[in-house]
């Protein structure tokens, strides 16, 4: 299947010399929640900004839905929703005006009944008549993903759609994206949270200093540079690693209490079976065990800190 | 072409004019009126007659084109340069609409708001003195196309500008002035042949002089002369505008 967003060589300089994107290319699959990792200033929202034509890029070729954003920008543009990262609004405006004022914006004709669904769908509908300055920070916010939804865009970009937002309020959005995606919608998010990314992509992306540092299926990212551990809590100290357990990968704790066994997720056996078995038979007892897997945002901070 | 897109531009300007509707209809109004009560009523009676028409006519149409350009470029500057400062910018500039539909809605509201303002202005002005309208439909185009020429500077105006300070020097320092020594309230052969000469620099005379034909049939300087100025001046508007976009100036990085 063709990407619905096609990024290549992507290149843009800005007037003051910085570099924010260094020839990133890129591609978005049909469908799919896609998330943008990186750290602040590695070019997240430049990439998202010039897709979203708002902000021209130096060099390098954009398409969305098979549009060139820069020559067939109207074709492109009328598929893209963009949340922006900070929260902007027409403060004296209505919820209701301010939401069909942006579907107009984007050539589509009015359709109250899809904007009502929207305006529900973000438990925004009581507050249709409210002006936007009287509303909460995260109400606010959900106007601002009700505008972007408003010509019912087949891509949604949401930059840092949950910065400073309550757990209730990110769980309430995290399940909305997951509705749009089974509507056909493609959302591509950037996040500092890696427990967001870990929670609702498909595949993840790492950019950093203007590099795509990576992207992968998410699972197979994890699967990839995972490491597990096992943990045992023994009953009884032990001096040192014994001699027949030797070849194995295996950490002594200082207080001899705790035996740490690492391994690859990737490879054929855990080799857990045999190393509990060698361990019976070495005649040492354990009251626990535990086994802990690499989050990605171990895996994130690995690979950010290597690519510096 | 995305008419749904320039529609929506278009009323929202106009929706937002109608929230303030006292100040932004009440206020010229209120000042014009306070124009001819002095001007007109107290002063000009003791004022001959400038060209064969009585004082109070005369100043008429200055007073109005007076108000039309402030708040053409009032609105024009306000529409575009609101949305930058709070930032809602993003939307218009990501949506699916070329430049020249972006400045049809918004100039298009600012021009609007003015017409309909020198409309109520012309209203007003006769309850206080008597005067007819020699050419109506040239009255009406000179004061549309000095509306959209002006509301398209006012954009400028927004989109050039960095802070509130800016928005308010430009008409201050510039229109005001220009208008006030535009003729807005004598004929410009009343001054010493010098003056003459250096007012003809100023465009607002043409303006004026155009408008003020249209009311009374005689003029300052030819009615072509104040077409064509008033036509250059937009060409350059919309010159400046071109590049804007083009170039995306203070609008895209």
């Amino acid at each position: 299947m063709d990407p619905i967003i096609s990024v290549r060589d992507l290149v843009k300089t800005y007037a003051s010399g910085f570099r924010a994107l260094k020839g990133v290319s890129l591609e978005i699959r049909a469908g799919e929640i896609f998330a943008l990792l990186g750290p602040n200033g590695a070019g997240k929202s430049t990439l998202i900004n010039i897709v979203c034509g708002l902000v021209t890029p130096t060099a390098g070729q954009v398409c969305a839905g098979g549009h060139d954003i820069v020559r067939d920008y109207r074709a492109a543009r009328a598929l893209i929703g963009l949340v922006p990262q900070e929260i902007t609004s027409d403060a004296f405006e209505s919820v209701w005006l301010t939401v069909r004022f942006s579907r107009g914006l984007f050539g589509r004709p009015p359709d109250d009944a899809h904007l009502e669904r929207v305006l529900r769908e973000l438990s925004l509908w009581d507050k249709r008549d409210d002006r936007i300055l009287t509303l909460s920070g995260g109400m606010k916010r959900r106007v601002m993903i009700a505008k972007a939804l408003a010509h019912e865009p087949r891509i949604l970009f949401l930059d840092e759609p949950t910065a400073g937002v309550d757990v209730e309020l990110r769980r309430e959005m995290w399940a909305m994206v997951r509705r749009l995606r089974s509507s056909g919608v493609t959302i591509i998010l950037t996040t500092h949270y890696i427990e967001e990314a870990e929670e609702m992509a498909d595949r993840v992306g790492i950019i950093n200093h203007g590099d795509i540092v990576l992207v992968e299926d998410k699972q197979t990212l994890m699967r990839k540079l995972g490491r597990r551990q096992l943990t045992l809590q023994l009953q009884s100290p032990l001096p040192a690693i014994p001699p027949g357990l030797a070849d194995r990968q295996l950490e002594l704790s200082a207080d001899g209490l705790q035996l740490v066994y690492t391994f690859d997720t990737q490879a054929e056996t855990t080799g857990i079976a045999s190393l509990l078995r060698q361990i019976r038979d070495q005649g040492i007892d354990f009251r626990d065990l535990q086994t802990s897997e690499s989050s990605l945002e171990q895996i994130f901070v690995s690979l950010v800190g290597s690519s510096r | 072409m995305n008419i749904h897109g320039m529609r929506a531009i278009y009323l929202f300007e106009l929706a937002r004019w109608c929230r303030t509707l006292v100040q932004s209809v009440l206020s010229p109004v209120i000042s014009t009126s306070l124009y001819f009560v002095v001007f007109g009523a107290a002063i000009g009676s003791r004022m001959t007659e400038i060209g064969g028409v009585p004082y109070g006519a005369f100043i008429v149409p200055g007073l109005i084109m007076l108000s039309v350009l402030t708040e053409s470029v009032g609105n024009g500057s306000f529409g575009i340069y609101m949305p930058r400062y709070s930032g809602t910018i993003y939307e218009v500039l990501s949506a699916p609409l070329s430049p020249l539909e972006i400045v049809v809605g918004y100039v298009g509201a600012a021009a609007t708001k003015s017409v309909i303002l020198g409309l109520i202005m012309l209203a007003t002005a006769r309850l206080f003195v008597a005067f007819e309208i020699a050419h109506p439909l040239w009255m009406l185009a000179f004061l549309a196309l000095t509306s959209m020429t002006f509301a398209l500077f006012g954009f400028l105006l927004g989109v050039w500008a960095t802070g509130w300070e800016k928005l308010q020097v430009v008409p201050i320092l510039i229109i005001t002035p220009l208008t006030f020594l535009g003729g807005t309230f004598y004929s410009i052969d009343m001054l010493p042949p010098v003056w003459q000469k250096v007012t003809l620099f100023n465009p607002v005379v043409y303006l004026i002089s155009g408008f003020r034909w249209s009311f009374f049939g005689t003029a300052d300087v030819s009615v072509a002369a104040s077409l064509g100025m008033t036509l250059g001046f937009m060409a350059i508007c919309l010159t400046v505008v071109w590049w804007v976009f083009r170039t995306g100036y203070r609008l895209k990085a």
